[in-house]
């Protein structure tokens, strides 16, 4: 029974990671312009998987998604205490360095937002930001990447061509290609298949599942089937809670927790 | 990690420019107005604004700019009244009754945004030639005329602007009602009153300081204005005037002349804060 | 002022003052209105957007007096000198440096509400990637804001062309073209303003005045169609 519950009496911790967990939340609380909105999270990801993070919407799961790579620095009105661990690190520590540590977790958003310059560009632009400016190491770097989001053949003859100009299933594994350029560890997912027609969403969500391999991740989404499909474990927000944590069959098909099984069911969106 | 310090340490620089840069854009307000307030007021004086100029004025004796005060009050407050009462309907008409997105309301959008942009000196050059051929002379009226035509299109556009704030459902349901255009656009005005207040007070501001329009076609007299077709004096070109006298007293007196508008000005800045703070209160 | 009416000499004046003022104030304007949008705190862009309105409504007569009392005098005791150059002060720079400060607003507001179009989760996307935000404005915002940028050098050049009389008070009003930025120049509205009540007189000058006149217009008017065209593109991008 892979159970990680809450409440501070009963705590049931048997994660199948080996070795120290790539990421780790540690009594992380957030407030939003005084409102508690992440409340006592606690949670280690297991390394080389997928975890889905699941929960009705406004509850909390974007932001959570947000504070892994702090991202949340600049929103005004923003408290965070606890901490996020990464490797054993704390990236909330007192003058931790952020754009390292920003480094380690690729973001696949929502919307792509392919930068405005070329698509070898879009690829190139974290390696060149972390000092690699030769052309001849970036080409390597950038079809290495192309290739495993499955774009190279589609876009070898058009390196030069605006980002912009591809369609929205091709810019969003676009993205995933550049954020896999600057060799991250995680890889973080906001509903980023929710703009996309089905068969991007595919094409997509078949290369997380071959990335695990190397990565872990961690995906936000609302799509129930999705987190069936490709996650092999699932943590429910709720309230700003996590009210259940475990595989996937077990927390989809035989719920702990009364809100999960009631949302899980659709009874609550 | 040697490199990330270089690019953190870029950033703190371009940082400390980005706030230079934001410091000398500011601080050269307070060095205008500074200035201004330095070296005109040991010149500000009560005649300065209680008498007209007596004679020799220009060459360095008694007397007050009061002609220039008044007249450009006169001029201005004219100019205001009349560009607001044919620039609001203007504004209204070109929303409500003529169909949006339609050839002929682009076209009128598109003139009066070309009209904002025109500069004063040809509004100035253009009236100033039509008073030729028309046998006019210089005087209040053709400066109050121009400078209408000046500030006309201020106020449409800032009226246009006004009514795109208002929420698009009100627009539908007033429309919906069945109410006839002209009362709707009897509650678009009442929905932006607070707004064409502010639209006064910046036509204006713009009237009262402006020199290119009223040089040739106001003319300019030592006397208090009194009659509508007579020249008369405004404060920038009384301002002007006496800039480019050789007599130290005299260019001091502009100073203080330029102080006199410069309060005036900043008394309209301040009734426009004050105004929009008011409306973001009562806003919905 | 007779016989020839070669314009070429006040071209240049208004040419030389125009861009003296933007190289002056394009990058300043550039660096506020991205430290105003990206790093300032909300309290401090609500102090400084106003103080910059009020800029602009300043009338340009008084940003004249200004020149005259500040900014001739400076240039002719510290800023020449430091050239080894003997000048009244009346000069294109002068011009320059006042109409840069009287462009200051309109520039700036237009960069800010540009800025303000460009979608939080692009430059998330950027510093995802662990770029700084310096790097993520340089590569990234400013790129994206270009159009928006140039859209608002059009319109302050347009403005720059007309303002008569606060560039005519500090220039010197000589007609020849300015072979240094210390020599005295004569840009076009001041050649209308100047001469129109010698006008009457002389036939062949008014057709010449007013044919200056018109050049301006038409200038401007290009000007104006280029940066509205710019900005419509642009609000037309940000809110479909």
């Amino acid at each position: 029974m892979y159970t990680y519950s809450t409440s501070e009496t009963e705590e049931t911790q048997d994660i199948t990671a080996v070795g120290l967990p790539h990421l780790e939340i540690k009594d992380l609380n957030v407030y939003m312009e005084g409102n508690h909105i992440l409340k006592n999270i606690n949670l280690a990801l297991p390394n080389n998987s997928v975890t889905s993070i699941i929960g009705p919407s406004g509850c909390g799961k974007t932001t959570l998604l947000k504070t892994l790579n702090r991202l949340l620095d600049d929103t005004q009105g923003v408290v965070v205490n606890g901490s996020v661990l990464v490797n054993g690190e704390d990236i909330y520590a007192k003058g931790a360095e952020v754009t390292h540590i920003r480094k380690k977790m690729g973001l696949l958003s929502q919307k792509p937002f392919p930068l405005p310059m070329s698509i070898f560009d879009n690829i190139a632009y974290g390696p060149r930001i972390h000092g690699i400016r030769d052309k001849k190491k970036l080409g390597p770097i950038v079809e290495t990447q192309l290739r495993n989001v499955g774009l190279w053949e589609e876009v070898k003859d058009r390196l030069d061509q605006s980002a912009t100009r591809l369609s929205i299933g091709q810019q969003q594994r676009l993205c995933l290609a550049r954020g896999l350029a600057v060799e991250p560890e995680i890889i973080l997912g906001d509903e980023s298949t929710s703009a996309l027609d089905p068969v991007s969403t595919q094409t997509i969500e078949n290369l997380l599942i071959e990335l695990k391999k190397d990565y872990t991740i961690v995906l936000v989404t609302h799509i129930l089937r999705q987190a069936r499909r490709v996650s092999d474990y699932i943590a429910f927000v709720y309230n700003g809670e996590i009210l259940e944590f475990g595989p996937t069959e077990q927390v989809l098909l035989s719920p702990q927790h009364e809100i999960t099984r009631q949302y899980v069911k659709g009874f609550i969106s | 990690m040697a490199s990330v310090k270089t690019r953190l340490l870029k950033e703190r620089i371009a940082k400390l420019f980005m706030r230079l840069s934001g410091m000398t854009v500011t601080a050269s307000l307070f060095f205008i107005l500074g200035t201004i307030l330095y070296k005109g007021l040991p010149y500000l004086s009560w005649e300065m604004v209680s008498q007209v100029p007596q004679g020799g004025f220009y060459i360095g004796k008694e007397g007050g700019v009061l002609n220039a005060i008044l007249g450009s009050l006169y001029l201005a407050g004219a100019a205001t009244l009349l560009s607001t009462l044919m620039g609001v309907p203007i504004a209204i008409y070109m929303n409500i009754y003529i169909r949006s997105g339609s050839r002929l309301s682009r076209l009128s959008k598109l003139l009066f945004d070309v009209l904002f942009g025109i500069p004063s000196i040809v509004y100035g050059a253009v009236a100033f030639s039509l008073m030729v051929w028309m046998g006019i002379r210089a005087s209040l009226l053709g400066g109050i005329i121009t400078i209408t035509f000046l500030t006309l299109p201020i106020v449409v556009r800032t009226v246009d602007e006004l009514i795109k704030t208002i929420p698009g459902d009100l627009k539908h349901v007033t429309l919906s009602l069945g109410t006839t255009r002209w009362e709707v656009a009897k509650i678009f005005i009442r929905y932006i009153r607070p707004g064409i207040l502010t639209a006064i007070l910046l036509a204006f501001g713009r009237s009262i300081g402006d020199v290119a329009g009223v040089l040739l076609t106001s003319g300019f007299s030592d006397n208090l204005p009194k009659y509508i077709d007579e020249p008369a004096a405004t404060l920038p070109l009384a301002i002007f005037f006496q800039l480019s006298s050789p007599i130290p007293e005299v260019q001091g007196r502009a100073y203080a002349s330029a102080l006199i508008l410069s309060f005036i000005i900043l008394t309209i800045v301040l009734c426009t804060h004050i105004l929009q703070a008011k409306q973001k209160k009562h806003k919905i | 002022m007779k016989g020839s009416f070669g314009f070429l000499p006040f071209i240049m004046g208004t040419i030389s003052v125009t861009l003296i003022a933007l190289i002056i104030a394009i990058p300043l304007c550039i660096l506020t209105a991205v430290y105003l949008t990206e790093y300032a705190t909300a309290s401090l862009k609500n102090m400084m957007l106003p103080l910059v309105n009020t800029l602009a409504a300043i009338p340009p007569v008084l940003y004249g007096v200004w020149g005259v009392l500040f900014v001739v005098p400076a240039i002719q005791q510290y800023i020449a000198p430091i050239f080894g150059i003997n000048t009244s002060g009346y000069s294109v720079l002068a011009g320059g440096i006042v109409l840069a400060v009287m462009i200051f607003p309109i520039m700036i507001s237009i960069m800010v509400e540009v800025l303000q179009t460009i979608p939080y989760e692009l430059k998330s996307a950027s510093l995802s990637l662990g770029a700084t935000k310096w790097e993520t404005i340089q590569h990234v915002v400013l790129i994206k804001a270009k159009p928006g940028i140039i859209a608002a050098t059009v319109l302050a050049i347009s403005r720059a062309f007309g303002e008569t009389i606060a560039v005519l008070m500090v220039c010197g009003n000589v007609p020849k073209i300015p072979t240094s930025i210390f020599d005295a120049g004569y840009p076009i509205p001041a050649l209308i303003a100047n001469n129109f009540g010698e006008m009457m007189s002389i036939p062949l000058y008014d057709s010449a005045l007013m044919f200056a006149a018109l050049l301006l217009f038409v200038i401007i008017l290009i000007f104006n169609l280029i940066s509205r065209i710019i900005l419509n593109k642009l609000e037309g991008k940000y809110n479909g």
